[in-house]
């Protein structure tokens, strides 16, 4: 059985389709064999992201209204032969998901698939309802400002309250936070709420935080997941996340300013 | 074509009458006058629409008639309506009044089990509240109330995570929240003026006790984001440390 993972946040922009495509790939290099599936049926991303959008034939509402089968609409990632993609449908809106559709595809899925990343949509109607549903994990992408954090929030209550675990009474789905576009420096000048401070509002165990790159941008207009840039932060602190995820013990990376030449020389630590 | 009725296998299974016990406001009317009564009763209820709305109400009229003040039914049952309440019984009402209900199709709960209760007690409309409030259990939350979520507890209600910013927790009872309080509290929704707020870390959007409430913009400095108690004294809220 598969264990499915949403990527998911409420407001729109914080990055959950970067952390989907860097977290599939991510597992799928540790050797799982996994599935990340874009939920976002009408603003089609992920195919950019992950560098397959010339290769897209049959996408998940074609799948869910039974016009291809899965591996007709599955494509194999070019990086990673254990990574697969399902892309949403670009001509059609959120409307044509269906609760029995998805729940039909993820259990197929889930026979052969080790993992199922869910890019949720932004906001908490159908699309990020139905992309939440099944989970069994939830990776909530924050930014560190007021009110992504609030949005956070809310999904974090729906995912407690109106997901498949919590109607049927089921262990709860575990929740993580990851923490995007962090920058220290900013902190330090007071213009951007800390680890701590987002830790405390949401009361949630920090999977990682990816700190604010120019390596990100890159990797999204070149199609290519930011986790493969092993010497970029971003991909490092990807790396970190995926690790922790498994249950690596890996410390937090990224969190304190970078020190340069002269604060290592003279820093103290 | 009329369709005829399926044959139960076993006859005895179609139907049976239980006894249960239901709780259900009781509206104690202190006086006669009806477009009082109306405002009164729109502030209540604009205080928690959602909970109010389509709720069922039982009107006591012992207070009134030991006050020879006389009511009419229809009238109140009209307003009741109106504002989306939807009476189930009157109690403690004389001859018309009940012959007048019963017109209404309103049920008539006989009295004789209360009176003796009634008359032992001082005061009987802020005894009630209480009463009531005492036959309900208290509600434990464990997890974090969320931005968006509401918690309703017929009793008294404790949480010992946060209650984030955004969300809405209602007690007829008292609140009280080990951690950090930072979306809307009210205590006392049905108008117990006793009940009181308990909380750890105080960043609320909102308190309310019995109706009586303060905005965030409200609350001085002094009591913020420490451990503090919330109750009514005179009809104000006080707002001060635990100890």
């Amino acid at each position: 059985m598969a264990r499915i993972i949403v990527v998911t946040s409420g407001k729109g922009g914080v990055g959950k389709t970067t952390t989907s495509a860097a977290i599939a790939m991510g597992l799928a290099k540790k050797g799982h064999k996994t599935a990340v599936i874009d939920f976002d049926v009408g603003l089609r991303n992920l195919d950019l992201i992950m560098g397959c959008e010339r290769r897209v034939v049959y996408d998940f509402v074609n799948v869910i209204n039974g016009e291809a089968s899965l591996n007709q609409a599955l494509i194999r990632d070019k990086h990673c032969e254990l990574l697969y993609i399902l892309p949403a449908s670009q001509t059609r809106d959120k409307d044509a998901l269906t609760q029995e559709g998805v729940g039909k595809i993820l259990e197929d899925l889930s026979k052969d698939f080790d993992y199922i990343v869910c890019d949720s949509p932004a906001g908490i109607e159908k699309g990020a309802h139905l992309a939440m549903y099944f989970a069994d994990d939830a990776f909530v992408v924050t930014n560190p400002e007021v009110s992504s954090v609030r949005d956070s929030d809310r999904m974090l209550g729906l995912l407690s309250s109106k997901s498949r675990r919590a109607e049927q009474n089921l262990e709860p789905i575990k929740e993580y936070l990851l923490l995007t576009r962090y920058s220290p420096e900013r902190v330090k000048l007071g213009d951007m709420l800390s680890v701590n401070d987002v830790q405390d509002i949401l009361s949630l165990h920090l999977l990682g935080v990816i700190p604010e790159s120019k390596a990100v941008l890159t990797a999204s207009n070149a199609g290519v997941p930011v986790i493969l840039d092993e010497k970029s932060d971003a991909g490092q602190a990807y790396s970190d996340i995926v690790g922790r995820y498994l249950g690596e013990e890996k410390p937090h990376r990224f969190i304190d300013e970078k020190k340069g030449i002269f604060g290592k020389l003279f820093g103290g630590k | 074509m009329p369709t005829e009725p399926k044959k139960s296998v076993n006859n005895t299974t179609t139907l049976e009458f239980k006894s249960s016990t239901f709780s259900v406001p009781v509206l104690v009317l202190s006086t006669n006058d009806l477009e009082q009564i109306e405002g009164q009763l729109k502030n209540k209820i604009q205080l928690s629409p959602e909970f109010f709305k389509n709720t069922p109400v039982v009107f006591d009229l012992q207070l009134l008639n030991s006050l020879n003040l006389a009511i009419d039914i229809k009238q109140l049952t009209e307003i009741l309506r109106y504002l989306h309440l939807l009476p189930i019984g009157i109690y403690g009402g004389n001859k018309e009044q009940i012959q007048d209900a019963l017109d209404l199709h309103i049920p008539i709960y006989s009295n004789h089990t209360n009176v003796s209760a009634s008359s032992r007690k001082a005061k009987p409309d802020a005894t009630s509240v209480s009463e009531t409030r005492a036959a309900n259990p208290t509600t434990i939350i464990k997890h974090p109330v969320r931005s968006g979520q509401r918690i309703y507890a017929h009793g008294d209600l404790i949480i010992t995570a946060q209650v984030s910013a955004g969300a809405e927790i209602m007690a007829e009872g008292n609140i009280h929240i080990y951690n950090t309080l930072r979306g809307r509290a009210l205590a006392g929704v049905q108008g117990d003026s006793n009940a009181c707020i308990f909380c750890f870390d105080l960043q609320a959007e909102l308190i309310s006790i019995a109706g009586h409430y303060k905005i965030s913009e409200d609350l001085s400095e002094t009591v913020r984001n420490k451990p503090i108690q919330i109750y009514l004294e005179e009809n104000s809220l006080i707002i001060k440390d635990i100890i």
